[in-house]
C-alpha cells in the first residue's frame, strides 16, 4: 500500500506566468479510489504529474510512501506510480500492441512467464486480446487510449493515475475502464482518475476531490460532493451534478448521486 | 446549401475491408446531425469523407458521390472544398497549427488563410473566443494550455472560418460540462444561422439537446436514423454500443424497477 501526500504544492510553469497549482494539500491513503474533477485548466493534470515526478514542485512537496519524491528518481517513482496520459499519442511509440504493453514491465525487470502474464492480463482487461500484433496507429483513438491504459496497467504499480480515461470511449469502453478501476482497487492498489464524466465519477469512486483555479475546493464521498449544498461550488468550477442528483433533490429525497441511489430512495 | 453523400463507401489505403459502406446522408441548411456508434463503427472515417479530407489528404478509395447544393464536388481540390466545409478533429493537438505563438493568432490562422480582410479577421477572432468564453486565453501560448482549453481553441478556430458546413469529430471530448454546453450553444446558433453541422459524439446528453437528427453507424453502415428524440430513445441504440442519454437511462431503470412514472416524470422533465 502506497500513501500519497501533497503538501503546500505550488506549480508555476514559467517565471511570472500562471500559478497552475496554488497551494494544494492532499492526502491519499493506499487503496483509495479518488476522482479528481474541476473545470478545464483548473490544475488537475498538473497535480497528477507531480505524483510520478514528471513535474517537480515550484514550492511545497510530494511524499510517496512517506519519502520526499524530490529525493527519488523518475525510475524509482515509475515503479510506484503509473500515469496514463490524456492523449495516448504522447506515450505510444511501440511498433505493435504487444511491444507497447511489454515495454513498461520489461523496464521494471520482468521477464519470462511473469512478463507474459502481465501483458496478457493487461490486454484482457482493456479488451485488446487478439490485437497483439496490430500496429497501435491502426487502432482508432479510443482503442489507442485503452492501449495506453494497458501499457501502464501491465506495470502493476501500487498507484494507478488515469487522466481522463473515459474520453471518447463508447459504452463498452467506459465499462472496461470502470472494471479496471474496480479490479485494481480490489487488490488494495490506489486509483486516482481525472474525469469530466460526472455519472462515471459518482458510480465508480468513493472519494471526489474538486479543483478550481489551482486549489481544492471540495473533498468528500460522492453523496456529499454531489449533494445540493455543493452545487454552487461545483458550478463555480464549471461542473454540473449528475441527473440523478438533480432529480433526487427535486423530489426531496436527499442526496442521490447515482441512478442506483435514486432508485433506492424511490423504492423506500 | 445542402451537403449530400450518395452511396458513399470508403476503404483506407492498405486495408482490405471497407470502413464505410452505402452511406446516404443529407445535411440540409440548419440541420444538426448527430453521428453515434461504437468505437470503430466508422464515425471518424465518415467525418473525414464528408469533409473531403479522405481521400484527398488521407488517401484510400472513395465510391459514390458527394455534392454541395446540387454540384458534384468529387473532383474539387481540398483548398476549394475547405472554404465551404470545416472539419474539427477529436484530438486538438492534431487540429492546432503548431505555428501560432498565441491563442489569438491560432484562432485567426483559419480566416487569414481564407484571405479574409484584416479587420474582419480580428472581429471574427474575438467573436469566436467570446462565444466559447476564452477571451482570457487570447495572449497565452496554445502549446501551454490544458487539453480541454486546447480543444476550445481548436473549435474557436473553426467558428472563425464560418464555414457553410461543419464536420466535427467529438468536439467536446475533453471539455468540462460548462465548456461542453458552450460548444453545444455555439453549434445551435450556427444552425439557426442556416449552417449545417455533422457532429460525431459519445455524449448523447449533448446530442439530445442540440441535434435535429441522429445517424447511428454499425460496422461502417447506417444502422439507425431519424429524428433525434426518436433515435435517442430507441432501445436498439444500446445494442449498437452507444450510451443512452442520462434521462433515457434513468427512465428505463425506474420503469424496470416498477416505480410508477408519476412519481418522477415531472422531476425528470424540468
Amino acid at each position: 500500500m502506497t500513501d500519497l501526500e501533497v503538501e503546500g504544492l505550488v506549480h508555476v510553469y514559467r517565471e511570472g506566468s500562471v500559478r497552475a497549482l496554488d497551494g494544494v494539500d492532499l492526502r491519499i491513503a493506499g487503496g483509495e479510489r479518488v476522482a479528481l474533477i474541476g473545470q478545464n485548466g483548473s490544475g488537475k493534470t498538473t497535480l497528477v504529474r507531480h505524483l510520478n515526478g514528471l513535474l517537480r514542485p515550484t514550492e511545497g512537496r510530494v511524499l510517496v510512501d512517506r519519502t520526499d519524491a524530490s529525493t527519488m528518481t523518475v525510475a524509482q517513482l515509475a515503479s510506484r506510480v503509473g500515469l496514463v496520459f490524456q492523449d495516448p499519442d504522447r506515450q505510444i511509440f511501440g511498433g505493435s500492441v504487444r511491444a507497447e504493453v511489454e515495454f513498461g514491465p520489461r523496464n521494471l525487470g520482468q521477464s519470462g512467464t511473469k512478463l507474459r502474464e502481465a501483458v496478457r492480463d493487461a490486454l484482457e482487461a482493456t479488451g485488446l486480446t487478439g490485437d497483439d500484433a496490430t500496429n497501435p496507429y491502426d487502432l482508432g483513438l479510443s482503442r489507442r487510449k485503452l492501449l495506453a491504459l494497458a501499457s501502464v496497467l501491465a506495470m502493476r504499480t501500487p498507484v494507478l493515475v488515469l487522466d481522463e480515461p473515459t474520453t471518447g470511449q463508447d459504452a463498452r469502453g467506459v465499462e472496461l475502464v470502470r472494471s479496471v478501476v474496480d479490479s485494481v482497487a480490489a487488490e488494495n492498489r490506489t486509483v486516482v482518475a481525472i474525469s469530466h464524466d460526472m455519472r462515471f465519477v459518482a458510480e465508480t469512486f468513493e472519494r471526489v476531490v474538486v479543483m478550481r483555479a489551482g486549489a481544492i475546493i471540495l473533498d468528500g464521498p460522492p453523496d456529499k460532493v454531489f449533494a445540493a449544498a455543493s452545487w454552487e461550488a461545483l458550478r463555480s468550477t464549471y461542473l454540473e451534478p449528475p441527473l440523478s442528483a438533480v432529480v433526487g433533490e427535486r423530489l426531496a429525497l436527499g442526496s442521490t448521486p447515482t441512478d442506483a441511489a435514486l432508485l433506492r430512495a424511490l423504492s423506500q | 446549401m445542402t451537403l449530400v453523400l450518395s452511396g458513399v463507401g470508403y476503404r483506407y489505403a492498405g486495408s482490405r475491408q471497407p470502413s464505410l459502406l452505402d452511406i446516404d446522408l443529407e445535411l440540409p441548411d440548419g440541420a444538426v446531425v448527430g453521428l453515434v456508434g461504437a468505437s470503430e463503427s466508422g464515425k471518424t472515417t465518415l467525418c473525414l469523407v464528408a469533409s473531403g479530407l479522405a481521400p484527398r489528404t488521407v488517401g484510400g478509395q472513395v465510391r459514390g458521390h458527394i455534392s454541395l447544393d446540387g454540384e458534384d464536388v468529387d473532383a474539387w481540390p481540398m483548398h476549394r472544398l475547405s472554404e465551404r466545409i470545416g472539419i474539427g478533429f477529436a484530438n486538438p493537438t492534431t487540429q492546432l497549427s503548431q505555428v501560432a505563438a498565441t491563442v489569438f493568432e491560432e484562432v485567426a490562422f483559419g480566416p487569414m488563410n481564407l484571405a479574409v480582410e484584416r479587420g474582419e479577421v480580428i472581429e471574427r477572432t474575438w467573436s469566436a473566443l467570446a462565444t466559447l468564453g476564452i477571451e482570457g486565453l487570447a495572449e497565452r501560448d496554445p502549446q501551454r494550455l490544458s487539453g480541454g482549453q486546447q480543444q476550445l481553441v481548436a473549435v474557436a478556430g473553426l467558428l472563425a472560418m464560418r464555414p457553410e458546413h461543419l464536420v466535427l469529430d467529438e468536439p467536446t471530448a475533453q471539455l468540462d460540462p460548462a465548456g461542453t454546453r458552450l460548444v453545444g450553444d455555439a453549434l445551435e446558433r450556427l444552425a439557426r444561422d442556416g449552417r449545417s453541422i455533422l457532429v460525431a459524439e459519445q455524449k448523447t446528453d449533448l446530442l439530445a439537446s442540440i441535434s435535429t437528427d441522429i445517424v447511428a453507424l454499425h460496422e461502417g453502415r447506417i444502422a439507425l436514423r431519424g429524428r433525434a428524440a426518436d433515435v435517442l430513445g430507441d432501445p436498439a441504440l444500446a445494442e449498437l454500443g452507444v450510451g443512452e442519454p442520462s434521462a433515457v437511462r434513468l427512465h428505463r431503470l425506474l420503469a424496470a424497477a416498477g416505480v410508477p412514472s408519476d412519481r418522477y416524470e415531472a422531476a425528470l422533465r424540468d
